[in-house]
C-alpha cells in the first residue's frame, strides 16, 4: 500500500510539466470537492467559491489509505485552506499538505489554474 | 448538693430540712414528660444554664430505661447493647439534680391545679410542665395486622421482640425465610437492613410509586432501588396492602387479587403519630390531623404548658427529625429561664442523610423544586448507582437544596451552602463535581472519573491525557485538544464527553468557556437555530456571511445542514457541500469507501414480495446483506455511482429512503403486540408503523430511535429509545429520553395512558421542543439530564403547556410532517442532482483500489492496513 502513497508527490507551480484538463468549472460543486482521474492517479479537487481559490491534492487519506479526500467538507482553520477526512476527520491543509493536527501525515498537493471556464491540474509526469 | 422531693423520703423537721424547704418552695418546679431523645436534650440544655440552680426538673419516662439514642437504634442489632445507646447514664441525672422516673407513664394534667397524674395514681405539681412524648409508629387499619409476626420498629424491646421472633422461624430451616417491611421511607429502608442482617430476605413494600418519597424524587428513588435491589433487597412500589394472611401468625400479604408475597415476619414502618393524647385530655389546643399546636416559644395554647419534640406541631407540621427536636428544646430552655428572644425559626432544616450501611443517601432543602423557585441541575450515572440533583434560585445565586444518592461525600460541604446561603459558582454544575480537589470520592462529573479511563477508545485516550493537555500542556480549546490527543477524531462518540472534560479543565483554569459552535460561529446551536429561523437565512453560505466569519469547516456545515432541514424539512439534496458525506451521498459510508443501503421498512413490517426484492437487488449488486438491529435490512458494499442504480430498483418496487445515514429518525421498532401476541394489549405494530412513517426524514440534533411495545413485557425495547411506548389498559404510556448505545439508559416516563392522538401530540411537542433546544450531536438522554429541571420540567411543557409554546410546536412538526419526501427519489428523478454520485467527475471509471475478500457466503472490505 506504502508504494500507492509513493506515487503522490507535491507538484509545484514552477515545476508543471503538463497543465491537465479535468473539465469545466461548472462540473464542479461549488465550495465542495470532487475527484478526477489522471493515469493511474485519484486527485481530489476543491472549488472554493467563497474566496475564488482551487486546491488539489491526493485523494488517498493517508491514515487509512481510502481514496475519500475529495469527500470531505473544506472550510478553513486560522485562515489555513483545508479538508476534512470524512472517515476520521483528519484535517489537512491545501495549502502545503501538512496535518493540521500536528501528526505525521502528509498529502501530496498540486497547483490548479482556470483558464476559459475550464480547470486544469498541474503534474510533472 | 441533692434536692429531693419525693413522697418515699420521711419528712423531719429540722431548722436544716426547713431551710432546705424555703429554698425549695422558691424553686420552679418542671416537669418533663418523656424521657426521649428531646426530652433529654431539654435536661441536658437546662442544667448548662447559669440560673438552672433555681428550677427543680422532674422527668418521667414510660419506658423503662433512661433516654437512648433512637437514631441508632438499629446498631442494637450488632452488639445488643442498650446501655452503649443510653444517651446518659442515671447517675447522670443525678449529678445534675434532676429526678428520673422511668417506668411511670403520665395519664392525666389538671391545668386548673397544675397538677399531673401518673399510672402509678401518683399526683405531681409544676409550674411549667414540658410535654416530651414523641411519636408511635403510624400501624395503619389493614385486615390481619394484629397477628404475631407483626413488628413496629421504634424501642429497644421493639427489637428484642424481632430478634426473638426471627430466631423462632429461622430455627431449623434451611431455606431463607422472608420478611416485609412496609413503608419505603427513611426508617423502613433502615429497617431492611436490620431485616437483612437477622438472616431475612427482606422485601420492601411502598405503597407510593417511589422510595422515600419526602425526599426523593423519582429517578433518585430509581437509582436507589437498583442499588438496594443489588444489595438483596427486594423492592415492591406502588403496592397498597389488603389483607396480611395467615392464622394466628403471619405467613404472607395481599396487595391484589393475585397479587401477594409470602412472608413470615412484618416491620410496620408507615409512617408515625405524635404521642398527643395528653394534650386532648386536658384541652390543649391540637392540631387537625394530630399534634399538640405550639407557638414560636413551644408554647402549647397554655403559657405555662410546652411541647417539643415529635409531639409537637410547629407551622402545622410534626418534624420526625432529631435535629428539629434539639432545637425545639433549646427554645424552651430558653423561654422558661427568661431569654425570651430565642425562638423557633420560620424555616425548618428537613435535611437528611439515610445511614443505611451500604448505600449513601442525603437529600437536603428543597429536594423538589417547583419551577416558580429555580432550576435544577441532575447528574445520573445509572452503572454505577449515582444521583445527584441540585436545585438553584432562577437567578443562579442560591443553592436551594438537592438529593444525592449513591455517593454523598459532598453532602456536608452542599448543606453548609445551602444551610448559610453561602455563594455558588456561577455556572451551579459545578457543584455537583465539588470533591475534585480532594481527590476522592465523588464520581459526581466527568471530572470525578478515574485519570486512567479511556475516553476515547477509537483513539485511545484517557480522561488524564485530555485535562493534561489543558491543564499542563498547551492546548486552550475543544480544537487544540482534539489536535494534540485526537480524542474524537474516531467514531466521535466520546465528543459530549470530551467537550465536557474540555469545559471544565478549562474553568479549573479559571479560564472562560463559551458552548461555541467552532471557530467560524460565535453561538450555540440553539441560538444559530433561532438566527436563521427568525432571519429567514436561505443557505449555508448566507449564514456564515450573516453570523460568522471565515470560510467554515466540517463541524458547523454538517450542524447548520441539520438546521436547514429541521426547519424548512430541507433534504440534503438541496446544499450537498454541506452534508456530512454520509448525507451528501444519502448512504452510510463504510470502512473502505463504499456505502450501504438500507430502504425504510416502517414499524419491522415486510412482505414477502418486498424480501425478495431487496434480495434480488443485493444479488444483482453483490452487496451484503445483514439484518439491523432496528428491525430492517442493511446492505454494505455499494460504489458510488451504483447507489442510483440501486435506489431506482428499491423505489420502483415501493421503498423509500430509510435515512440511516442522517442525524434523522432512525426506526420505530415494534413487537407483534395484539395482532398475534397473545398478550398483547394493542396494536403496536400499526402504531409503530404510523409513528415512523410520521417522523421520517425528521432530521435532529442527533440520531432517533422509538419503539413501540404491545404490553408491559416491553419487547420491542421501547424504552432504550429517544421515545417509547407500551401499552397500557386504557392507552399508552409515553417514556422519553432513552437510549441504548455507549452509555445506555432507560426512557422516563412522561405521560400515562394516553390515546393515540394524545400519544402523536405530546411526541410532536417533546420532539420538537427537542429539535429546538438540544447542542449538536447531543441525543435525548444528555439533553434532558442537562435540561434544567429535568423531566419534571419536561413535562411541564410538553403536558402542561408552561411556555406556551405547544401549539407552535405542534404546528411546526405537522408543517415538517407535511412536506416530507423520499431524498432519494427526489435525487433519482433530477438528472443534476444525480451528476454526484460518481467516483471521477472526468471518468466514468470506478475506484479501483477497491479489494473485498470472501466472508462466509458473503464478502467484505479486505482489511486496513
Ligand atoms: C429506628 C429509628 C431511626 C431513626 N433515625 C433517624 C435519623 O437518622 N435521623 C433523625 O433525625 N431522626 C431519626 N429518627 C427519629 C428520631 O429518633 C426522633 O425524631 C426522636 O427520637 C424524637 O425524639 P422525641 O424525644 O420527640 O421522641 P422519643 O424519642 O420517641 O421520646 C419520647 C419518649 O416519651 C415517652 N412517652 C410518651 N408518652 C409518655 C407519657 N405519657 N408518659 C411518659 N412517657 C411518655 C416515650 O415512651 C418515649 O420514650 C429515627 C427513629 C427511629 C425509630
Ligand atoms: S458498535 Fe459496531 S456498528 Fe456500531 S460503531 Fe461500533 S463497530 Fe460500528
Ligand atoms: S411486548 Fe407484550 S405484546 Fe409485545 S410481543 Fe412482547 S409480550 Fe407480546
Ligand atoms: S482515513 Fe482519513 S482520517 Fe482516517
Amino acid at each position: 500500500m506504502q508504494d500507492i502513497l509513493s506515487k503522490y508527490q507535491t507538484v509545484l507551480e514552477a515545476d508543471v510539466t503538463t497543465w491537465f484538463e479535468v473539465g469545466q468549472v461548472s462540473d464542479f460543486l461549488e465550495n465542495s470537492g470532487a475527484c478526477i482521474k489522471y493515469k493511474d492517479k485519484q486527485i481530489a479537487v476543491y472549488n472554493f467559491t467563497r474566496t475564488g481559490k482551487w486546491y488539489a491534492c491526493q485523494n488517498m487519506c493517508p491514515h487509512k489509505m481510502e481514496n475519500v479526500l475529495a469527500l470531505g467538507m473544506i472550510g478553513d482553520k486560522d485562515d489555513i485552506p483545508k479538508v476534512a477526512c470524512p472517515m476520521h476527520k483528519k484535517n489537512f491543509s491545501l495549502e502545503d499538505g501538512s496535518n493540521l493536527g500536528g501528526e505525521d501525515y502528509k498529502i501530496a498537493t498540486y497547483p490548479v489554474k482556470i483558464e476559459g471556464g475550464n480547470v486544469y491540474i498541474g503534474f510533472s509526469d | 448538693m441533692l434536692w429531693f422531693f419525693h413522697k418515699h423520703i420521711p419528712y423531719i423537721i429540722t431548722y436544716n430540712y426547713l431551710v432546705l424547704c424555703l429554698k425549695y418552695v422558691d424553686m420552679k418546679k418542671i416537669i418533663v414528660v418523656g424521657n426521649g431523645m428531646v426530652g433529654y436534650k431539654f435536661c441536658e440544655k437546662f442544667v448548662a444554664q447559669e440560673n438552672s440552680k433555681n428550677f427543680k426538673i422532674t422527668i418521667f419516662g414510660e419506658e423503662p430505661r433512661p433516654a437512648y439514642d433512637r437514631v441508632h437504634l438499629s446498631e442494637f442489632f450488632d452488639n445488643q447493647d442498650a446501655k452503649a445507646l443510653e444517651m446518659a447514664p442515671r447517675e447522670w441525672y443525678e449529678e445534675h439534680g434532676i429526678e428520673l422516673i422511668s417506668n411511670e407513664r403520665i395519664t392525666d394534667i389538671h391545668r386548673s391545679s397544675k397538677k399531673i397524674t401518673t399510672s402509678k395514681d401518683l399526683h405531681y405539681k409544676y409550674d411549667y410542665l414540658v410535654l416530651a412524648t414523641g411519636s408511635a409508629p403510624f400501624v395503619p387499619n389493614i385486615n390481619g395486622i394484629e397477628k404475631k409476626g407483626v413488628f413496629v420498629y421504634r424501642t429497644i424491646e421493639d427489637l428484642e421482640g424481632m430478634l426473638a421472633y426471627a430466631d423462632e422461624i429461622q430455627k431449623g430451616r434451611n431455606e431463607t425465610v422472608k420478611a416485609a417491611v412496609l413503608g419505603g421511607g427513611l426508617l423502613g429502608l433502615e429497617a431492611a437492613k436490620a431485616v437483612m442482617d437477622m438472616g431475612l430476605e427482606p422485601h420492601v413494600v411502598e405503597f407510593a410509586p417511589k422510595l422515600m418519597p419526602r425526599q426523593l424524587d423519582r429517578r433518585s428513588s430509581n437509582v436507589l432501588q437498583e442499588k438496594l435491589e443489588s444489595m438483596g433487597i427486594n423492592i415492591h412500589l406502588s403496592k397498597a396492602t389488603n389483607k396480611i394472611l395467615g392464622d394466628g401468625a403471619i405467613t404472607g400479604m395481599e396487595f391484589g387479587e393475585y397479587d401477594k408475597i409470602d412472608v413470615e415476619m412484618l416491620v410496620v414502618s408507615a409512617g408515625i403519630r405524635p404521642r398527643d393524647e395528653l394534650g386532648k385530655t386536658c384541652d390543649l389546643k391540637m392540631g387537625t390531623r394530630g399534634g399538640i399546636v405550639v407557638n414560636n416559644k413551644m408554647q402549647t395554647s397554655d403559657p405555662e404548658i410546652y411541647a417539643i419534640g415529635e409531639v409537637a406541631l410547629y407551622n402545622n407540621m410534626i418534624y420526625g427529625l432529631v435535629a428539629p427536636g434539639y432545637d425545639m428544646a433549646e427554645v424552651a430552655v430558653s423561654q422558661i429561664i427568661g431569654n425570651s428572644h430565642v425562638i423557633m425559626p420560620e424555616d425548618i432544616d428537613m435535611s437528611t442523610k439515610l445511614k443505611l450501611i451500604g448505600v449513601d443517601v442525603a437529600s437536603y432543602g428543597e429536594p423538589f423544586m417547583p419551577v416558580e423557585k429555580g432550576y435544577s441541575v441532575v447528574f445520573e450515572n445509572k452503572t454505577k448507582d449515582l444521583y445527584k440533583r441540585i436545585n438553584v434560585s432562577h437567578d443562579g445565586k442560591k443553592l436551594l437544596g438537592g438529593i444525592l444518592v449513591g455517593d454523598a461525600s459532598d453532602y456536608n460541604m452542599l448543606h453548609q451552602i445551602y444551610l448559610n446561603g453561602l455563594p455558588i459558582p456561577e455556572d451551579a454544575e459545578e457543584l455537583l463535581i465539588g470533591s475534585r480537589g480532594d481527590g476522592e470520592g465523588g464520581f459526581g462529573s466527568v471530572m470525578d472519573i478515574p485519570d486512567a479511563a479511556q475516553v476515547c477508545s477509537c483513539e485511545s485516550i484517557t480522561k488524564g491525557d485530555i485535562c493534561c493537555s489543558i491543564t499542563e500542556g498547551d492546548c486552550n480549546n475543544l480544537g487544540d485538544v482534539i489536535a494534540k490527543t485526537k480524542a474524537t477524531t474516531g467514531c466521535g462518540g466520546c465528543k459530549p464527553m470530551v467537550v465536557d472534560l474540555v469545559n471544565e479543565s478549562l474553568k479549573s483554569l479559571g479560564k472562560e468557556v463559551k458552548e461555541t459552535i467552532c471557530e467560524h460561529f460565535d453561538f450555540n446551536r440553539q441560538e444559530l437555530y433561532d438566527l436563521i429561523k427568525i432571519n429567514k437565512v436561505k443557505d449555508y453560505q448566507e449564514t456564515l456571511n450573516l453570523f460568522g466569519e471565515g470560510h467554515g469547516c466540517e463541524i458547523c456545515k454538517p450542524l447548520i445542514a441539520s438546521i436547514f432541514a429541521s426547519i424548512h424539512m430541507e433534504t440534503p439534496n438541496k446544499q450537498p457541500g454541506i452534508q456530512d458525506t454520509n448525507d451528501r451521498f444519502l448512504a452510510n459510508i463504510q470502512r473502505n469507501g463504499t456505502y450501504s443501503v438500507v430502504p425504510r421498512v416502517a414499524g419491522g413490517e415486510i412482505t414477502p414480495d418486498q424480501l425478495i426484492v431487496i434480495g434480488e437487488v443485493a444479488k444483482k449488486y453483490d452487496l451484503y446483506t445483514k439484518i439491523t438491529g432496528g428491525q430492517r435490512i442493511d446492505l454494505f458494499g455499494a460504489q458510488i455511482h451504483e447507489l442510483p442504480m440501486i435506489w431506482k430498483e428499491l423505489i420502483d418496487a415501493g421503498f423509500e429512503s430509510g435515512h440511516a445515514y442522517g442525524k434523522s429518525l432512525r426506526t420505530v421498532k415494534s413487537c407483534v403486540g395484539s395482532t398475534w401476541c397473545r398478550y398483547g394489549m394493542h396494536e403496536s405494530v400499526t402504531f409503530a408503523i404510523d409513528i415512523e412513517n410520521r417522523y421520517r426524514g425528521l432530521r435532529s440534533p442527533h440520531k432517533l430511535k422509538g419503539g413501540v411495545s404491545g404490553c408491559i413485557r416491553e419487547c420491542a425495547e421501547a424504552r432504550g429509545k429517544d421515545f417509547g411506548l407500551i401499552a397500557v389498559d386504557g392507552g399508552w404510556n409515553l417514556y422519553v429520553c432513552g437510549n441504548g448505545g455507549a452509555t445506555p439508559k432507560h426512557a422516563v416516563l412522561l405521560a400515562e395512558q394516553l390515546d393515540d392522538e394524545t400519544a402523536v401530540k405530546y411526541l410532536d411537542r417533546f420532539l420538537m421542543y427537542y429539535i429546538r433546544t438540544a447542542g449538536p450531536l447531543v441525543r435525548t438522554a444528555p439533553w434532558l439530564d442537562k435540561l434544567e429541571g429535568g423531566i419534571d420540567y419536561l413535562k411541564q411543557v410538553v403536558i402542561e403547556d408552561s411556555l406556551g409554546l405547544a401549539e407552535e410546536l405542534e404546528q411546526e412538526m405537522q408543517g415538517l410532517v407535511n412536506k416530507y419526501e423520499c431524498e432519494w427519489k427526489q435525487a433519482i428523478e433530477n438528472p443534476e442532482m444525480i451528476k454526484r454520485f460518481k467516483h471521477f467527475v472526468n471518468s466514468d471509471d470506478t475506484d479501483d483500489n477497491l479489494v473485498f475478500v470472501p466472508m462466509r457466503e458473503q464478502k467484505m472490505p479486505k482489511a486496513w492496513v
